[in-house]
């Protein structure tokens, strides 16, 4: 650190003046980035905040005067600490990256070479551009996996990247950037892929490192939350524009557009919570397991009321997935059984008949691949309709008309393929195609998770709206505590395979709580920059007591 | 979730600060495109190369659906001069009976692409068919049957395989196609198990299994569309060697029978001439003609078949 000759802290290193990026799709180019600045000064953290399509990681990207394959930068400038990269030459601008501007991918598992130990992967670039020797090198990554606090820092470099967790792969990701200290480092959405106990502790150290090296940096993310919990300043993007500029407290305090406000809309949704007697669907003590592994759902047991919402919580690995595939017979329970009107259904889905099949539908969480990439919207929700109900011709498309209403689109959409639609309009053909089937149960798996916020709340609203007007009954599976508040009834905590806690909302969400609801509950970022300050400080404070 | 950047196009920026609507979420819609508007267009942006073999492949066509009247003679018409030099009225010569090498070489593309072209057709129905069967069974007991099968057969070198079977049925143009095809469905059979692994593992083959549909649902709709463009690289590629496979078995003389004309077999007809090469250049030229029309088609359809590897790679630079 001291032997680098570092600018003061709040000198400008990154001015980015009217920038405006194209896109290259079906043979014309499009403006993907339209004439955004952003001026950074050292030691400061920006987040860039905004839906998918925003432009924000194409925006981080020009920042190291890189643009993706189909991307050219059109025009503006990019000044980092003198140099311009705009006429800086592809030599010149390889030269600073991985050495002065280092960036943390989305996925730490799709950026890691499966092939090499995680240490010599972490000081890769800073050997080869000469920056330390090797062996210096290594023992500062050492330092850098200490100061992360990923366990056993000596040695975990020595693992390969499927030896390690998610979270603990992010962390070495970071260490990797952080190796050549940096002037600066673009995180593109680093935590979206965590589960919340996770992203706490990652955020923890993502932000303790970037303090300590005063290192400046870009955060790039949707979730205005965690955000907060880590920049200095924020600025807002849609469809390629700047919409608001602020310092983080004053932005989360008084933001000025309608837009900003919205980005935590889903918070704002609340049900009147409701308690029916009549149970749809009873999951009695269920035991599964995949062929040859250990148990993921032990001794599970579910009631859903006819009517009401069902949430299952819990982090991945913990068997709600599991849980939903047990229900709907493509993982036959190897004890115990599910009952559906209080009837057992078969255990496996092919001795079930079309008409259990037709009552109990499922919603995927990535709608990008629960629907078939060459089939139309009218192919899509016309299936269920044919199959099911028997319905043809101009009968089928008045009723395909009727369910595409229902969803709040209009028949322009009929004839599109889903890569034409929006995630949340592809999540809302996802429902509409569970909707032909006139089913009593609906199980949604994670349906709003891949979605930004206003979406989110849009699509929400509306599986509300249907349940209020059809009756439906939803088994809801989510690991989002504020989606659970927004829409649930009932409440079932999943730990390991195993239920830690169900009951109704208002008990789930009062404490006392059991351990590990708690944790669960606390690890969910709030629009408050001091949160996360505030968790750690009382779970070390928790951790001495109890020490 | 990334690469959406990519594809959204711009918005008035007074309509950014409204509120929301699910119609109202921008995105890219393709242009509607006719059929030929879209052939147009991948023509347009096609390499050298590609057009090189496009028509070189339109010229074969054109002769094979036009050869009785492109030729100058029949097809088995026997002239009294065998081994007649190139000239005027066999612009090619005759061969060793007295035939005329140029309206062979026009008969042998209609029966050598052809025959070809059904084998290659069968081979994708068989191997195609069950090899994405194979993939929704992802190993089950009838995925392990047929792989297993296959493993078999592949092991079987298969020229000498095909040689083998030919002679046991007897050499005639149905029993070729369907060994041949049988042979090759093996190779297709692989491929297209592999990349409908990718697909079966997707949640709307989940969606079409839990909505109870049959196989053939599955297999016809959900999973075919979306493993296309490899197994039509693929299908050029296969053509490429069974045609070879044919023209190599009619060069043993187990393949296509005189007096239909075919390439390989007049290769092996001619071929002694080779050795007059001193004498009369041209005539020596005359079994490099059919073995000339092999080369050039195998050539044009594996460029035609690189470009759309290439285009279906999704590749942009």
């Amino acid at each position: 650190m001291s032997d680098q000759k570092k600018g003061k802290k709040g000198d400008i290193l990154l001015e980015m003046k009217d920038i405006v990026i194209d896109g290259y799709s079906d043979d014309r180019w499009h403006e993907i980035v339209k004439g955004v600045d952003i001026t950074l000064r050292r030691g400061e953290v920006m987040g860039l905040i905004g839906e998918s399509g925003a432009g924000k990681s194409t925006l981080g990207l020009a920042a190291m005067g890189f643009a993706r394959p189909g991307c050219r930068l059109t025009s503006g400038s990019i000044m980092f600490d003198g140099i311009d990269l705009m006429k800086a030459s592809a030599e010149e601008r390889r030269a600073l990256r991985g050495s002065r501007i280092a960036y943390v991918a989305q996925s730490a598992a799709a950026s890691f070479n499966p092939a090499h130990q995680l240490i010599e992967q972490t000081v890769e670039s800073t050997v080869r551009k000469g920056i330390k020797p090797e062996e210096e090198a290594k023992s500062d990554a050492r330092k850098l996996y200490r100061d992360l606090q990923l366990p056993n820092p000596d040695h975990i470099g020595d693992r390969y990247p499927h030896q390690v967790s998610g979270g603990q792969l992010q962390r070495v990701m970071t260490a990797m950037a952080m190796s050549p200290r940096p002037d600066l480092i673009i995180f593109d959405e680093p935590t979206t892929a965590l589960d919340v106990t996770t992203q706490v502790e990652v955020l923890a150290s993502m932000r303790r490192i970037v303090e300590q090296y005063n290192t400046a940096a870009i955060y790039i993310t949707h979730d205005l939350a965690v955000v907060a919990q880590m920049a200095d300043v924020i600025k807002v993007l849609r469809y390629g524009e700047t919409i608001e500029d602020a310092d983080t407290r004053s932005m989360l305090s008084d933001p000025k557009k309608e837009y900003t406000k919205s980005l935590w809309s889903v918070r704002s949704i609340e049900k009147p919570e409701d308690k029916s007697e009549d149970v749809i669907l009873k999951v009695d003590h269920v035991d599964a397991s995949y062929t040859g592994s250990a148990k993921v759902l032990d001794d599970v047991t579910i009631e859903v009321p006819r009517g009401d919402t069902v949430a299952i919580v819990g982090e991945s690995g913990s068997g709600k997935s599991t849980t939903a595939r047990a229900i709907t017979g493509l993982l036959p329970p190897s004890k115990g059984q599910v009952l559906f009107n209080g009837k057992p259904l078969p255990p496996t889905l092919k001795e079930r008949s079309v008409d259990q099949l037709q009552k109990i539908q499922m919603i995927y969480q990535m709608a990008d691949t629960a629907m078939n990439p060459r089939h139309t919207v009218r192919d899509i929700i016309g299936r269920p309709l044919e199959f099911y109900l028997g319905l043809r011709g101009r009968e089928r498309d008045q009723r395909l008309l009727e369910l595409v209403e229902m969803i709040e689109l209009n028949e322009d959409f009929i004839d599109r393929l889903p890569a034409e639609l929006s995630g949340g309009q592809k999540q809302r053909i996802c429902i509409a195609r569970a909707l032909a089937a006139d089913p009593e149960l609906i199980i949604c798996d994670e349906v709003t998770s891949a979605l930004d916020q206003i979406v989110q709340k849009g699509i929400l609203e509306l599986l509300l709206r249907l349940q209020k007007e059809l009756g439906l009954t939803y088994i809801f599976i989510t690991h989002d505590i504020a989606t659970v508040k927004a829409i649930s009834d009932q409440i079932v905590v999943m730990l390991e395979g195993r239920v830690v806690e169900q009951g109704m909302k208002s008990e789930i969400l009062a404490p006392p709580y059991p351990d590990y609801t708690k944790l669960l509950l606390s690890s969910v970022p709030e629009m408050d920059p001091d949160w996360l300050t505030g968790l750690l400080a009382e779970r070390a404070r928790e951790g001495s007591a109890t020490a | 979730m990334n690469n959406d950047d990519d594809m959204t196009p711009g918005k008035p920026a007074d309509l950014a600060d409204q509120g929301y609507s699910a119609a109202g979420e921008v995105v890219l819609i393709k242009a509607r495109r006719t059929f030929l508007e879209n052939i147009l267009r991948g023509l347009k942006s096609a390499p050298p190369t590609a057009l090189f073999g496009l028509t070189v492949i339109t010229i074969y066509i054109f002769f094979a659906l036009f050869a009785p009247l492109l030729a100058p003679h029949g097809e088995a018409e026997i002239f009294d001069l065998s081994y007649a030099p190139w000239g005027e009225e066999f612009m090619f010569g005759t061969d060793q009976l007295g035939r005329d090498i140029l309206s062979r070489l026009i008969y042998g593309a209609r029966n050598t692409v052809g025959i070809a072209f059904v084998t290659t057709l069968f081979a994708f129905v068989i191997g195609g068919g069950l090899g994405i069967t194979a993939a929704i069974n992802n190993n089950g007991w009838l995925d392990n049957l047929l792989s297993r099968s296959v493993d078999v057969l592949m092991a079987i070198p298969s020229l000498i395989f095909a040689l083998i079977l030919l002679s046991m049925f007897g050499a005639n143009t149905l029993n070729l196609i369907i060994i041949i095809a049988i042979l090759d469905s093996t190779r297709v059979f692989r491929i297209a198990r592999a990349v409908s692994l990718n697909v079966v593992v997707m949640d709307y083959v989940e969606a079409a299994k839990l909505r109870g549909e049959k196989l053939f649902w599955i297999l016809y709709r959900e999973i075919l569309p979306n493993i296309m463009p490899p197994l039509v690289a693929e299908f050029g590629l296969r053509f490429c060697f069974v045609f070879l496979t044919i023209a190599a078995l009619s060069f043993l003389g187990v393949g296509i029978q005189p007096p239909t004309a075919d390439w390989g077999s007049m290769v092996r007809e001619t071929a002694g001439l080779i050795q007059f090469a001193e004498y009369d250049l041209t005539a020596a030229m005359t079994p490099m003609l059919p073995a000339a029309a092999i080369a050039l088609l195998t050539v044009a359809v594996n460029f035609v078949v690189d470009w759309f590897l290439h285009k279906s790679s999704g590749l942009k630079d």
